[in-house]
């Protein structure tokens, strides 16, 4: 069950992520955000749906594609487009890029471009909150490519064998750059169907359910603060974009984007606020809100300083510095 | 306190001493705990502390640096062991990608205190894929620090200050040192990091060595002495920080530098040290530099070919023999 004002507030925070994402590919086209961004639009209700499940100070841990678990846990939209922007204000002084966005004050502890790499350190957070004694979940979110690399599998054995309390959530969108994960997967469930091997529940839900995935990770996250151990999520969703940058995504049947399409987590989520009883004027302005809020974001991003280059030699060391000799 | 140590026991006490006044170390490793490490090296550590501060783990050498990553990353100071140095290789990404990079391109949001632990270097006949000195892999990434003691007290000193250093430390254990015997350390014995040590004091050359390769420079010392040549060692202690003052002065006084490397020719660390000398060091010099160090080849089992091609008290003699005459 979700209560109006609840979906209402999922919803909104989606809206957000999502009219970020387009500002960042816009401003990816007009040139003001260099290198690479790897864009979740259409994966909305994974993030937010599991924040709404999460306790404020449980452990995040994301991938390159991954502005809005950034955001779901509480980065701005403005400190994200500054980033993305290479301004001073940026959520990491403009040192992390879109593939590195990280909020360690709201627990969510990075973004790792290294396919799969970030498991095994969810693992390592989920073992640090159980040696402090304290009731943290850690939850590592990951793409289906990310279930063949060895790291997945060591990370997964490790979690199930010290009954830690990890999440791990595969995004599943069924490619990976460029290539259909049942192309080069040797299960029909590239993350659920190997949860059985390390003896822990691999479950399917509908990513683009906000409600679905809320419900779907608090039963899990119950069981593993219960101490029951980790467990496996499989969010089937698909990206509204290409892998990448500009990457038209021509390798998708076009009937197989038009459905996933029609199956929109916004469009999903408004249409279960009207089945509530919440009129149109009231989801429209939230939208609205939504909109100005990314558009100010725009604004004040453009309107930040520049990166600082004396921050080039800042942050190696815990003292600062970077100075590697004496 | 007994009069001497071995290097063996040492790493264990020194271990033991930080687990005693910080309960925020943990160890975590292959066989560390019941069997005491395949080297011995963590011998008597379960027993003091019990099984929730020191943990056996699988064979998964991704997810203990990995999860000692993220444990580090959420408020403890694990002390990883990787069995042999060569095994890095296994976990690299997180050494090369992972571990060094966080709190650069976080902004200075996370840090990393943890110590990785391994057992380096050749000497015991235990063939090419277990006997690599391959402290120059870690040399290359910005953000290790890279600790090689020489004798049991400076491992109790070095390990010390690795645990309590706020940013992530390779801590290599030298195999042909592991029955060394030496002076015990004292209670509260700290030696900070990037502190090298004039282990001998002579005029006329500068021998610059690390870890197993001290020992045998002070041989050599000792030939040289009897031929009339005062050979000053200097025991470099540490890559980085790498204490380029002790070096220059030595150089001051002797005017004739050689590094003693037992890692390949190719890329080895005196090739760091020795630039360093020639940019701000040229004029102290009256000769050439010398580097005498392995081979670029695997390391052969028998010990003869060993010989061959890792550095011996004969080369390094003949070495600064030709510089003295210089
Ligand atoms: C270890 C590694 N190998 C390859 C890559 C290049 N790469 C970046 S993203 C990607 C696809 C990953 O797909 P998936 O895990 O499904 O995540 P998605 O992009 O769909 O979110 C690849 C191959 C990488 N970053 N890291």
């Amino acid at each position: 069950m979700v209560d109006r004002d609840e979906l209402l507030t999922l919803y909104e925070q989606m809206a957000v992520i999502r009219r970020t994402e387009k500002a960042a590919h816009d401003l990816f086209l007009s040139g003001l955000v260099k290198g690479t961004t790897h864009l979740a639009a259409g994966h909305e209700a994974i993030a937010v749906g599991t924040s709404a499940a999460l306790r404020p100070d449980d452990y995040v841990f994301a991938t390159y594609r991954g502005h809005h678990h950034a955001m779901a846990r509480g980065a701005t939209p403005e400190e994200c487009l500054a980033e993305l922007m290479s301004r001073a204000t940026g959520l990491c002084k403009a040192k992390g890029g879109s593939m590195h966005l990280t909020k360690a004050d709201a627990f969510m502890l990075g973004s790792y471009a290294i396919v799969g790499a970030h498991l095994p350190m969810a693992v390592g957070a989920a073992w640090s909150a159980r040696l402090r004694g304290t009731q943290q979940l850690a939850v590592a979110f990951f793409g289906d490519g990310a279930t063949n690399i060895g790291a997945f599998h060591e990370a997964l054995n490790l979690a199930a064998v010290w009954k830690l309390p990890v999440l791990f959530v595969c995004e599943n969108n069924l490619y990976m750059e460029y290539t259909p994960i049942a192309d080069v997967t040797a299960v029909a469930r590239p993350a659920a169907d190997r949860a059985p091997s390390y003896g822990i529940p691999g479950e399917v839900v509908d990513g683009n359910d906000v409600v679905a995935v809320r419900d779907a990770v608090a039963a899990l996250a119950r069981r593993a603060r219960a101490g029951d151990g980790p467990a496996l999520l499989e969010a089937e969703t698909y990206r509204h974009f290409g892998h990448s940058r500009a990457d038209p995504a021509t390798y998708r049947p076009a009937e197989e984007v038009e459905r996933w399409l029609k199956h929109d987590p916004l469009d999903l989520a408004r249409g279960r606020l009207v089945e509530l009883g919440v009129p149109e004027e009231t989801v429209t302005a939230a939208d609205e809100r939504a909109r100005d809020v990314v558009q100010k974001a725009v604004q004040a991003a453009k309107a930040a300083p520049p990166a600082d280059p004396g921050e080039a030699l800042t942050d190696v060391w815990a003292d600062g510095g970077a100075a590697w000799r004496t | 306190m007994a009069d001497v140590i071995s290097y063996r026991e040492a790493v264990a006490e020194g271990i033991a001493r930080e687990m005693r006044r910080d309960p925020a170390v943990v160890c975590l490793g292959e066989d560390i705990g019941e069997a005491g490490g395949v080297f011995k090296t963590t011998a008597g550590l379960l027993k003091e502390f019990g099984p929730e501060r020191v943990w056996d783990t699988p064979i998964s050498e991704q997810a203990i640096v990995g999860a000692a990553m993220g444990a580090a990353m959420t408020g403890m100071r694990p002390v990883a062991e990787i069995m042999f140095s060569d095994f890095l290789a296994c976990c690299w990404d997180y050494l090369a990608n992972e571990i060094p990079k966080v709190r650069y391109m976080t902004g200075g949001q996370v840090t990393v205190p943890l110590v990785v632990r391994t057992a380096n270097g050749g000497g015991l006949g235990f063939g090419a894929q277990h006997s690599q000195a391959t402290e120059n892999w870690a040399l290359t990434v910005p953000g290790l620090k890279i600790a090689a003691p020489a004798t049991p007290a400076d491992v109790i000193g070095m390990m010390a200050a690795a645990i309590r250093s706020d940013d992530p430390v390779v801590f290599f254990e030298h195999k042909g040192l592991l029955a060394s015997k030496g002076a015990p350390a004292p209670p509260g014995h700290v030696v900070e990091l990037g502190r090298a040590a004039v282990v001998r004091e002579g005029a006329d050359v500068t021998l610059v060595a690390l870890a197993s390769m001290v020992p045998l420079a002070l041989k050599a010392a000792d030939v040289l002495a009897g031929e009339g040549i005062g050979v000053e060692v200097v025991d470099l202690r540490c890559l980085v920080p790498l204490d380029v003052s002790t070096v220059l002065a030595s150089l001051d006084r002797t005017s004739r530098l050689v590094t003693v490397e037992e890692n390949p020719y190719q890329g080895g660390w005196g090739a760091t040290l020795v630039s360093v000398v020639a940019d701000e060091g040229f004029a102290l010099l009256d000769a050439p530099v010398r580097r005498v160090a392995g081979e670029c080849v695997p390391l052969p089992f028998a010990d003869v070919l060993e010989e061959q091609v890792i550095p011996t008290v004969d080369k390094v003699v003949a070495a600064v023999r030709s510089l003295a005459a210089y």
